[in-house]
């Protein structure tokens, strides 16, 4: 729990304003997120086990699924992104309102996973600012209840008054892309087994 | 069966192959379709293969069943990856081809003449990079990451969408005339004309 100020007696607190404005508006923020879902594959499975009353991510301040972008404050991409939905997630990104947050929810929406081919994105990250990336293939919904746990983290430490601490994503380049094309390049390269694979005549 | 039409016919774990000249193909499968004691009437699936081995060529699949003798028989069409890749359409006797026979084009480069709407259906219209499924194919793509994420982020997610496709088909009735012509003309201005069955 982050220090906010300082208990002087039972009547009154000593805190910078700053600190004050922080922790409230955080503290409200990260417990009451609506999550946008935006399942494509096997993980959505997961994630509306995640939803279901055994796990019910609900008790963090879920309760309400925005299934709106408009209404939403955090965008779970749950499954593998194809360049043909490229365009769509962005656009679904851009119509959330400020602030918002993007969770990269299994292997494939954070690396394209298995996924190595001439139809998928190698990464959300290439398309949208992730926050938190969720590991496994599917991960478990306690996998994706402790990235959500994560993201309250960062958003309690996040600040409205430090610039570094909250950076805005800015609208894609001329280029039409939010990273430079090299960055792209490297982190769309081939790993782990994939590097063996050339199929080509 | 039709004389000549028939250039070989396999039985290969109990399933019947017949192949078929690429010619004779259209007359073939009017006759399949049409004559009692053959009738078949539906079309599963419509495939194409590339071998791995240069020397042999592309074969195109047809899965035809009859639901009332409850019989099954796959059709292939053999082309030369040196010649031309076009084959007849059968969109005129199966209406099912339709779709079929657009991935086909779209993953493999054949053309099927005679084919009212022949574009690429899981791949984007204005998709560079070739045909996937083709062996001479880079698994990864002939682009960039960087070039495949630009093209993708510019693309326009409504492009991929006909107008017809975009419309809700129950609608219709209640939309103004003119709508409605507009958008039974598609994106493509023509209302596709089934071509005359031989």
């Amino acid at each position: 729990m982050k220090r906010v100020g300082e208990v002087k007696s039972e009547n009154f607190l000593l805190a910078k304003f700053e600190n004050l404005v922080d922790w409230a508006v955080n503290s409200s923020r990260a417990n009451s997120l609506w999550p946008m879902p935006f399942g494509t594959a096997c993980c959505a499975i997961e994630f509306m086990a995640t939803a279901a009353s055994r796990y019910d991510f609900a008790r963090f301040g879920m309760e309400r699924q925005a299934f709106s972008p408009r209404q939403a404050d955090v965008l779970i991409c749950a499954g593998r992104l194809p360049f043909k939905l490229a365009p769509v997630i962005r656009r679904i990104y851009d119509q959330m309102p400020q602030p918002k947050w993007v969770i990269s929810m299994g292997a494939c929406a954070s690396t394209g996973g298995i996924f190595d081919n001439y139809s998928m994105v190698q990464g959300i990250d290439t398309i949208v600012p992730v926050d938190v990336y969720v590991p496994g293939c599917p991960p478990r919904p306690e996998g994706l209840l402790y990235g959500i746990l994560l993201l309250h983290k960062k958003i309690k430490g996040e600040s409205l008054f430090d610039a570094v601490r909250r950076r805005e994503e800015q609208p894609l380049d001329d280029k039409g892309l939010r990273l430079a094309p090299e960055t792209i390049d490297e982190i769309s390269e081939p790993f782990g087994n994939s590097v063996h694979q050339f199929r080509s005549a | 069966m039709i004389p000549g039409a028939l250039r070989e016919a396999v039985a290969r774990d109990g399933e019947q192959i017949v192949y078929v000249p690429r010619e004779r193909l259209l007359e073939t499968m009017t006759w399949l379709k049409q004559t009692p004691g053959q009738k078949f009437d539906y079309l599963v699936d419509v495939t194409a293969v590339e071998f791995r081995d240069r020397e042999r060529p592309l074969e195109v699949v047809y899965f035809l069943r009859s639901l009332k003798r409850k019989a099954d028989l796959r059709v292939k069409v053999e082309l030369n990856s040196s010649e031309e890749l076009a084959v007849d359409s059968v969109w005129g006797l199966w209406r099912g081809a339709d779709w079929l026979e657009r991935e086909v084009f779209d993953m493999f480069g054949i053309t099927f003449t005679g084919h009212p709407d022949l574009r690429r259906i899981l791949m984007w219209e204005t998709y560079a990079e070739g045909n996937p499924l083709r062996k001479n194919f880079p698994l990864r793509g002939r682009f960039s990451r960087a070039e495949q994420v630009r093209q993708a982020l510019n693309a326009s997610p409504e492009a991929h969408y006909s107008m017809e496709e975009l419309s809700i088909a129950e609608a219709s009735d209640d939309l103004p005339e003119d709508m409605r012509e507009r958008l039974k003309r598609g994106e493509r201005g023509v209302i596709p004309e089934p071509p005359a069955t031989p």
